[in-house]
C-alpha cells in the first residue's frame, strides 16, 4: 500500500531548504556540521600554533593574544561537540537511518523534525555572529564557570557570553526535539515483525542516547538561565557576595556533562557494530549484553558527575563516593569493548576502508578508557586535574567518537546515501594519514601533562618547570603532526566531493549487509521503500551454516 | 512531495500508545527534568536561607490563590474538551479549548498586576536571592502558559472543523503538566514560611 | 621515570606518583592484553576464500567464560585501584596534620598573593608579611593554607609537590602540605580565570630555618610591611606583576 500522492517536482527550496524528508534533513545536518568541523578544526589549528610556535603570527589569523587564545580553545571544544559531534553522530546518522532501519517512510513527526534542523541552524548563526561582536566571541572555556562567565567586567566578552549561551540553549532545544522524534519512531513506527530485540544496534544507540540528553540536560538549562539572567538581569544565582554559589554551575553542568560524553559515545559504538558485523561477516557477540551494558552505563553515567570537580572545593568526603562510581562505570564499558573484540573471533574480516575505521575506533578508543582512570582516581586526581593529561585522555575518547566512528559511517553509509562508491585507494590513505597523525598529536600531549602543562594557557614562559626545551619539543611536534592530519581531510574532502558525481554507481546492497536500509534502492526514493518490509529475524544473522549466502536479510521470508 | 501528507510512520502504533499521545509524554517528560531541576535548586537553597521567608511574605498570595483556582477551572474545560473530540464533536471541543486558553489569558494578565504591583513596590528580579528564583520560576512558568495557549487556539482552529481531534487530548495533556507545575510552584513561592 | 620530568618536593607527593604507577601497571597489564588480543583476532580471521564463518551468538557458555572472567578480573583491580586512592585522598584532603604554620593565599585577578606570619608566628598580626608572586616557607615543616578568591574561581597548584586545590570567591578552603626538598618551585593557577589566565604564576620557596629566619626578619619590620597588592583593574588592562623578595 502506497501513501505516495503525486505531485510536481519540488523546487529547489522546497527539495532542499524547506523538506520534511528525513533523507535530507540528515544530509542538512550532515553538511553542516562538517562546515562546523572545519571550523573546529581552524581553531585547532590557531591554538596549536601558538603552542608550538610560542608569539608567532600564525598563517591565516595573525598574532596570538591571550584573550584570543582563550576565545578560540573556548569554542573550539564548544563547537567541536555541540556543532559536530552531537548533530552528526545524533541528529545525521539518526535521521538517515532509522526510518530505514526499522523499516519505516520517515519519521513519525517530519515538520516537527524539520523545525529542529532550523532551530539548530539559528543556534549556529547565534554562535558565529558572537566572533564579530564588541570584545569577541566567549573567552570562559566551554564549561563557562561562574563569575568568569557570569561578568563581563571579568571575562573581557561579555556580548560573545551571553550570545554563546544562548546559542547553546538552541542547540539543547533542537536536540531535545529531534531526540524525541527518535524515540517515538523507534517505539512505534517499526516494520511489521521487527520485536526490540531485531532492531539493530545503532538504532538503540542513538535513542538511547536522546533519552540519556533528555534526561541530564534539564537542570542544566535551568541553570543556563540563571547564568543569562546573572548575565543580563544583575541577579546573583551564582555570585558569592549575593548569596549565590559558583558551585553551583559546576554540579548543573556537570550534571549534564557527564551523561553527554555517553550521548555521544553510544552511537559511535552504534556505528561500529553495524560496520564490524558486516565486515567481519559476523553476528554481533552478545547482542543483549552489549544492550544491558549500554543501559547500564547510561544509568550510572548520571551518579558520576563530580569526577570532574574533585579539587573544586566540593566537601572532600563527597569524593570517595564519586571515584567509586566513576571506577565501576568503567566495568560496563569494558564489557562491551570486549564484546566487541569477541565479535570478531570466528569472523571473515575483510579490511575495506570502513572496517578500517570501526577497528580504529576500538584500538584507539581503549587509550582513551584506560587513561581514564587516573582521572576517576581521586587521589591522581589531584595532580592530573586541568593538565593536558585530561586533553589526551578526552581527545583518545572524542576523537574515536567523534572522528573515526563518524569516518566508519560515511563511509559505510555513502553508497546508500548517493547512490555511488567511494574511491577504495584514497579512502585508505585518509585512513592511515589520519590515524597515525593523530596518534602522534596526542601521545606528547599525556607526557606534557604528566610534566605538569596546565591547561588553557598560551604560553608556559612565566612557568620555569614548564618553560623547558624538552617539553617544547613534545609540543612542537604535536602541532607538526596536527598540521599532517588537517592535510590528510583534504583528501576526504576530494575524495567525497568528487564520488558524489564521478564515483562508480552503487547498487542497493554493495556490502551484502542483513539490514532494512540495504533492501532499498541507493539512493532510496521520497517514502524509502517501494513496499514497506515484513521483519522475520534479528539484525546480525551472517554465517548460518547450510544456507546459500553468508547473510540472512532481516526482511527475507524465506 | 507534499508536506501535508502524514507518513505511514505516524500512523503505525506498535507500542498500543497512540503516537501523538508518546510524543506529548516525551515531551512534558523533557518538561519535568527541566523544571524539576529549577525547582530542586530553588528548594535547596530556600532551606538553607531561612531569611528568605522575610522576602517571600511580600507575594500576593490572594492572587497566587485565585491564579490556582482558574488554572485548575480551565483544566477542568480541557478535559471536557478531550471528552468531546472522543465523541468527534469537533466544534464543541473547540469551544471547549478556547475557554481553556481564556483561562490562561485570566492567569497570565492577574500575574501581570501581580508583578505590576512586586516592581512598583521596589522588589525585581535582581533584589535577592528569593525574588530571583521568583521571578525565574514563575516566568519560566509563564512562558508555558503561553505556549500552551498559542498551541491550543491552533489546534481548536482544526478540531473547529472535525480535524485533527487526537491533537485535543495532547494539548490537555500538556496543559495538566502546566497545571501541576503550578500547583507546587504555589505553594514553594506564595505559601512556604 | 618520570621524576625526569618533574620532582619531588612534598611529604605527599610520592604517595601520589605511587598511585600513578599502580594505576599504569594495571591498566597497562589490561591495554595490552586487550589490544594484542583484539590485532591477533584481526590477523587470524581475516578472510581466507573457503573459510566460512561461524555463527556465534554470545550465549556460548564456553565463549562467554572469556568475558566474564575478564569481567570479574578488572572489578577486582577497580577495587585495587581504589583502596590506595581513596587511601592517599583521604591523607591529602581530609586528614588535616596539625599545623606547625599557617599561611594565607589569596587568587585574583591575575596574581597570587600571600600572606604569612611574621616573626611572632601567628597569622593576623601586624607583623604579618604580605607578598605578591613568591611565598617563602620552611622546609620540613606542616604548613595549613587558607586560599581564597576575591573574584573569579583560581586553583592553587604547586606541581612539584602534586598540591592542586580551587580557590572560589566567598569561600575560605583549608588544605595542607609539608615541603620536604629546599628550592624554589613554580605555582601555576589551574582554572581558567581570564586573559591573564597564563601570567598567574608565582613561585614558592622552600628554604632552610635559617634562611627563612633570616628572610622573616628583613621582611618583618611593620613601618616596612609590604602593601597588599592592588586588585586587578575592573577593566583587566592593568596586569598585576609585581614581585617582592
Amino acid at each position: 500500500m502506497s501513501t505516495q500522492v503525486h505531485h510536481a517536482e519540488p523546487g529547489i527550496f522546497q527539495k532542499y531548504f524547506w523538506s520534511t524528508d528525513h533523507k535530507m534533513i540528515a544530509m542538512q545536518y550532515m553538511f553542516t556540521g562538517m562546515a562546523m568541523a572545519l571550523i573546529g578544526g581552524f581553531l585547532a589549528y590557531v591554538f596549536r600554533m601558538q603552542l608550538g610556535f610560542p608569539n608567532k603570527s600564525v598563517p591565516g589569523f595573525g598574532i596570538v593574544t591571550p584573550g584570543k587564545y582563550n576565545a578560540v580553545v573556548t569554542m573550539h571544544g564548544s563547537i567541536m561537540i555541540f556543532w559536530v559531534a552531537m548533530p552528526i553522530l545524533i541528529a545525521a546518522f539518526g535521521n538517515f537511518l532509522i526510518p530505514l532501519m526499522i523499516g519505516a517512510d520517515d519519521m513519525a513527526f517530519p515538520r516537527i523534525n524539520r523545525l529542529s534542523y532550523q532551530i539548530f541552524l539559528v543556534s549556529i548563526v547565534v554562535l558565529l555572529a558572537s566572533f564579530f561582536v564588541k570584545g569577541g566571541a566567549f573567552g570562559g572555556a566551554w564549561t563557562a564557570y561562574p563569575p568568569l562567565s557570569a561578568s563581563g567586567a571579568y571575562n573581557l566578552t561579555p556580548a560573545g557570553a551571553t550570545l554563546w549561551l544562548v546559542a547553546v540553549a538552541l542547540e539543547f532545544v533542537a536536540f531535545l526535539l529531534g531526540g524525541i522524534n527518535f524515540t517515538v519512531t523507534t517505539m512505534n513506527s517499526r516494520a511489521p515483525g521487527m520485536k526490540m530485540f531485531d532492531i539493530p544496534l545503532v538504532v538503540w544507540m542513538i535513542v538511547l542516547a536522546s533519552v540519556i540528553f533528555m534526561a541530564s540536560v534539564g537542570p542544566l538549562i535551568a541553570g543556563a538561565i540563571m547564568l543569562l539572567f546573572d548575565q543580563t538581569l544583575s541577579t546573583g544565582f551564582y555570585d558569592p557576595s549575593r548569596g549565590g554559589d559558583p558551585l553551583l554551575w559546576e554540579h548543573l553542568f556537570w550534571f549534564f556533562g557527564h551523561p553527554e560524553v555517553y550521548v555521544v559515545l553510544l552511537p559511535a559504538m552504534g556505528i561500529v557494530a553495524e560496520v564490524i558485523t558486516v565486515f567481519a561477516r559476523k553476528k554481533m557477540f552478545g547482542y543483549k549484553t552489549i544492550l544491558y551494558t549500554a543501559w547500564a552505563t547510561g544509568v550510572l553515567s548520571f551518579v558520576v558527575w563530580a569526577h570532574h570537580q574533585f579539587v573544586a572545593g566540593i566537601d572532600p568526603r563527597m569524593a570517595n563516593i564519586f571515584t567509586v562510581t566513576t571506577l565501576l562505570i568503567s566495568v560496563p564499558i569494558t564489557e562491551m569493548v570486549f564484546l566487541y573484540i569477541a565479535t570478531l573471533y570466528g569472523g571473515s574480516i575483510s579490511l575495506t576502508t570502513p572496517m578500517l575505521w570501526a577497528l580504529a575506533f576500538v584500538a584507539e578508543f581503549m587509550i582513551g578508557g584506560v587513561t581514564g582512570i587516573f582521572l576517576g582516581a581521586s587521589g591522581t586526581d589531584i595532580y592530573l586535574h586541568d593538565t593536558y593529561f585530561v586533553i589526551a585522555h578526552f581527545h583518545y575518547t572524542f576523537v574515536p567518537i567523534a572522528i573515526i566512528s563518524v569516518f566508519a559511517g560515511i563511509t559505510f553509509w555513502y553508497p546508500k546515501m548517493f547512490g555511488r562508491m567511494l574511491n577504495e585507494t584514497l579512502g585508505k590513505i585518509h585512513f592511515w594519514g589520519t590515524v597515525i597523525a593523530f596518534n602522534v598529536i596526542f601521545i606528547p600531549l599525556f607526557m606534557t601533562g604528566v610534566a605538569g602543562d596546565q591547561r588553557r594557557v598560551y604560553s608556559y614562559a612565566q612557568f620555569a618547570e614548564q618553560a623547558r626545551p624538552e617539553l617544547q619539543h613534545l609540543r612542537t611536534t604535536s602541532t607538526i603532526a596536527l598540521l599532517v592530519m588537517l592535510s590528510f581531510q583534504v583528501i576526504f574532502l576530494i575524495n567525497f566531493f568528487w564520488s558524489l558525481r564521478n564515483g562508480k554507481r552503487a547498487e542497493a546492497n554493495p556490502w551484502r549487509s542483513t539490514t532494512l536500509e540495504w533492501t532499498a534502492p541507493s539512493p532510496p526514493p521520497h517514502g524509502n521503500f517501494a513496499e514497506l518490509p515484513t521483519v522475520y529475524r534479528g539484525p546480525y544473522e551472517y554465517g548460518l551454516p547450510g544456507r546459500a549466502e553468508d547473510y540472512w536479510p532481516q526482511n527475507d521470508p524465506s | 512531495m507534499s508536506t501535508s501528507a502524514k507518513p505511514i510512520a505516524n500512523e503505525r502504533h506498535v507500542t498500543g500508545i497512540p503516537t501523538a499521545r508518546l510524543i506529548t509524554w516525551w515531551v512534558i517528560a523533557s518538561e519535568i527534568v527541566i523544571f524539576g531541576g529549577l525547582l530542586s535548586v530553588y528548594v535547596m537553597h530556600r532551606l538553607g536561607h531561612p531569611e528568605w521567608a522575610a522576602a517571600a511574605s511580600h507575594t500576593n498570595t490572594l492572587a497566587g490563590a485565585f491564579n490556582t483556582f482558574v488554572l485548575l477551572t480551565s483544566s477542568l474545560f480541557a478535559v471536557l474538551a478531550h471528552k468531546a473530540a472522543d465523541a468527534h464533536d469537533g466544534p464543541r471541543a473547540a469551544k471547549l479549548l478556547r475557554l481553556t486558553s481564556l483561562g490562561g489569558l485570566i492567569f497570565l494578565t492577574v500575574k501581570g498586576f501581580e508583578w505590576t504591583h512586586d516592581i512598583h513596590e521596589g522588589y525585581v528580579i535582581s533584589s535577592g536571592g528569593f525574588w530571583s528564583y521568583y521571578y525565574t520560576l514563575a516566568g519560566l512558568h509563564g512562558l508555558h502558559v503561553l505556549a500552551g495557549m498559542i498551541i491550543m487556539l491552533i489546534v481548536a482552529a482544526d478540531a473547529a472543523k472535525n480535524q485533527e481531534l487526537q491533537r485535543v487530548e495532547c494539548i490537555g495533556l500538556y496543559w495538566h503538566f502546566v497545571d501541576i507545575v503550578w500547583i507546587f510552584l504555589f505553594p514553594l513561592l506564595y505559601i512556604a514560611r | 621515570m618520570w621524576q625526569r620530568y618533574i620532582i619531588e618536593a612534598s611529604t605527599y607527593a610520592q604517595s601520589i606518583d605511587h598511585l600513578f604507577l599502580l594505576i599504569a601497571a594495571l591498566v597497562g597489564f589490561w591495554f595490552i592484553v586487550a589490544e594484542t588480543v583484539f590485532f591477533w583476532l584481526i590477523f587470524t580471521f581475516r578472510k581466507k576464500d573457503g573459510r566460512p564463518t561461524q555463527h556465534i551468538t554470545g550465549e556460548e557458555k564456553h565463549l562467554v567464560r572469556w568475558i566474564t572472567i575478564p569481567h570479574f578480573l578488572v572489578i577486582l583491580c577497580d577495587i585495587v585501584i581504589l583502596v590506595p586512592a581513596i587511601m592517599v585522598w583521604y591523607n591529602v584532603k581530609e586528614a588535616m596534620p596539625p599545623a606547625e604554620q599557617t599561611v594565607r593565599v589569596i587568587g585574583q585577578q591575575w596574581a597570587w598573593s600571600f600572606q604569612e606570619p611574621g616573626p611572632d608566628g601567628i597569622l593576623d598580626t601586624a607583623d604579618d608579611i604580605r607578598t605578591v608572586g613568591d611565598l617563602h616557607v620552611t622546609v620540613n615543616t606542616t604548613y595549613h593554607f587558607e586560599l581564597e578568591s576575591r573574584d573569579v574561581v583560581h586553583s592553587f597548584a604547586i606541581p612539584s609537590f602534586r598540591l592542586k586545590q580551587d580557590a572560589l570567591p566567598g569561600r575560605t578552603i583549608t588544605g595542607w602540605f609539608r615541603p620536604d626538598r629546599v628550592g624554589t618551585y613554580d605555582i601555576q593557577c589551574t582554572q581558567i580565570c581570564g586573559i591573564g589566565h597564563a601570567m598567574m604564576a608565582g613561585r614558592i620557596i622552600v628554604e632552610t630555618p635559617q634562611d627563612h629566619a633570616a628572610w622573616l626578619l628583613h621582611n618583618s619590620n611593620p613601618s616596612a610591611a609590604s602593601e597588599p597588592a592592588a586588585p586587578a583593574s575592573q577593566s583587566g588592562s592593568s596586569i598585576v606583576a609585581e614581585v617582592r623578595r
